[in-house]
């Protein structure tokens, strides 16, 4: 439908020609004032078309780089970049988060491997930067090695530059891949959950009683290696998981969000969601890498799964108590 | 980046390279490494490989090295082959009639240069430098102590033991 054009000097909106010197014809006389209506109608429509369909392409591409975003291309991990990044994570690691990690030789030297962590320091994850680099340094940019995060992980503007690191979006399917291609994967089974729990369940390992992890490594027949870490609660305060607040905001069905985190951090102060960027504190960071365990050869052919998962948490567990003891105040450790 | 330190060893060159000739006794001297496997190539000479990680801030660094130049009793030198670009040196000179001036050198250069390069390795350096002076300090002690025992050996008449 065409609107009403505005008035323009020289041209009266009531169709007639408005004169105002009787010398040359100006520019108005020489358009037909019933075709003008027409003709900016005609164009404001396809503007307003033209918007519309840019916006709808903008959604789209938008949509479509998501989506690409979430895809597992294997092939996206670029052992070139990762090599020439590892001084930026070794700084980080060493100087912000003293960061140790021991047993790495723990790790079978080759094939496919189910790293299994505690997910500790909110949508940041200190641990798996550092652990990244101890890994790519200890075994080489050259050997395989991919982490499974969280969707909104990849969708971040980080996302692009942690798929060259290896990272793929956490699925069964991803990690299948992975697997399949003889990598070494680390998977946080509490995701969400445990990366949120409050600062002072720091020294408590939490899958939520997520056991796919013990499906995967009997699917593939690969070795489970516990990684056990403990700092990254520290590096803010979380109060709350928020799991109630996730709820209300029916984002557990929306974005596949557990929770929705309460926690104080700088420079913010009390944030909700920790979306955005914020100064983690530098606390001192410890990650100790536990004996693979042969699933097959340890629980039989037929593994139970609940006994497997009480297991693998259980030593964890352990583990983690003896960290937390190391450390004589927070932050500082 | 390139680190240099040395120290003098109260024993011949020749005495000196016979002990570093041995690589596997560089794990009793070398600090900070955490590993040192051999990994293909002869045991020892020119050509000989090992897999070699040093403790670094918080990442173990190193990867594939490689022997390069094997003179007796003057210079060895291994190259990396994979990981850190790495140049390590040891550099034997007479100093006097019966001791010897190790040099060792430490050469190394991250990946990809750029600022944060530039930084890691400046802020690598003293740690990297206190390796070398350590390993020196080892290297000096344990062949010194070999030299008495083989010389206390020999007066005591019994063969000596490597």
């Amino acid at each position: 439908m065409a609107s009403q054009p505005k008035p323009v000097s020289g041209v009266s909106t009531n169709g007639h020609h408005a004169h105002t010197n009787g010398g040359a014809p100006k520019i108005s006389d020489r358009v037909p004032l019933e075709g003008l209506a027409d003709t900016v109608g005609r164009a404001t429509g396809e503007a307003v078309r033209l918007s519309q369909g840019l916006a709808m392409k903008g959604v789209m591409r938008a949509a479509k780089s998501l989506e690409k975003r979430l895809q597992a291309d294997l092939d996206d991990r670029d052992p070139d970049y990762i090599r020439e990044n590892l001084p930026l994570s070794w700084l980080m690691a060493t100087i912000w988060y003293r960061a140790e990690v021991r047993n790495l030789s723990n790790v079978p030297e080759k094939g496919p491997v189910l790293l299994v962590g505690n997910h500790t320091g909110g949508n940041m994850s200190p641990e798996t930067i550092f652990f990244t680099l101890a890994f790519s340094t200890y075994f080489g940019v050259e050997r395989r090695f991919h982490q499974l995060a969280h969707n909104l992980v990849l969708a971040s503007p980080l996302g692009p530059f942690l798929r060259r690191f290896g990272t793929v979006a956490a699925s069964h399917d991803n990690a299948l891949k992975a697997l399949d291609a003889g990598a070494a994967v680390l998977v946080f089974p509490g995701g969400d959950w445990e990366v949120h729990r409050p600062s002072w369940q720091s020294s408590k390992i939490d899958f939520g009683g997520r056991r796919g992890f013990v499906r995967l490594a009997l699917e593939k027949d690969v070795p489970i290696v516990p990684v056990v870490t403990i700092g990254g609660q520290e590096t803010a305060l979380w109060l709350d998981r928020g799991a109630w607040l996730a709820k209300l905001l029916r984002l557990d069905r929306t974005a596949r969000l557990k929770v929705l985190p309460i926690l104080i951090a700088p420079p913010w102060g009390l944030t909700v969601g920790d979306f955005l960027p914020r100064l983690p504190l530098p606390a001192k960071m410890t990650s100790e890498v536990l004996p693979a365990i042969h699933l097959r050869e340890q629980f039989g052919e037929e593994p139970d799964i609940d006994e497997v998962y009480e297991y693998v948490t259980g030593a964890m567990q352990e583990t983690l108590d003896g960290l937390a003891a190391e450390r004589r105040f927070p932050v500082i450790g | 980046m390139r680190l240099s330190k040395s120290i003098v060893v109260s024993a011949p060159p020749q005495v000196v390279w016979d002990y570093l000739a041995d690589l596997e006794k560089y794990t009793q001297f070398l600090s900070g490494v955490t590993r040192w496997d051999e990994e293909g190539g002869p045991e020892t000479g020119l050509g000989a490989r090992r897999r070699m990680l040093i403790r670094v801030g918080s990442a173990e660094v190193g990867g594939l090295i490689e022997m390069v130049e094997w003179d007796p009793p003057n210079d060895m030198a291994w190259s990396s082959v994979t990981g850190i670009d790495q140049r390590v040196r040891f550099r034997l000179r007479a100093a006097g009639s019966s001791s010897t001036r190790v040099e060792l050198r430490y050469a190394y250069g991250v990946a990809g240069g750029g600022i944060t390069g530039w930084i890691s390795e400046h802020v690598s350096a003293p740690s990297l430098s206190k390796h070398l002076s350590l390993s020196l300090q080892q290297l000096k002690r344990l062949v010194e102590s070999e030299k008495l025992r083989s010389a206390a050996t020999e007066r005591s008449g019994e063969p000596a033991e490597a």
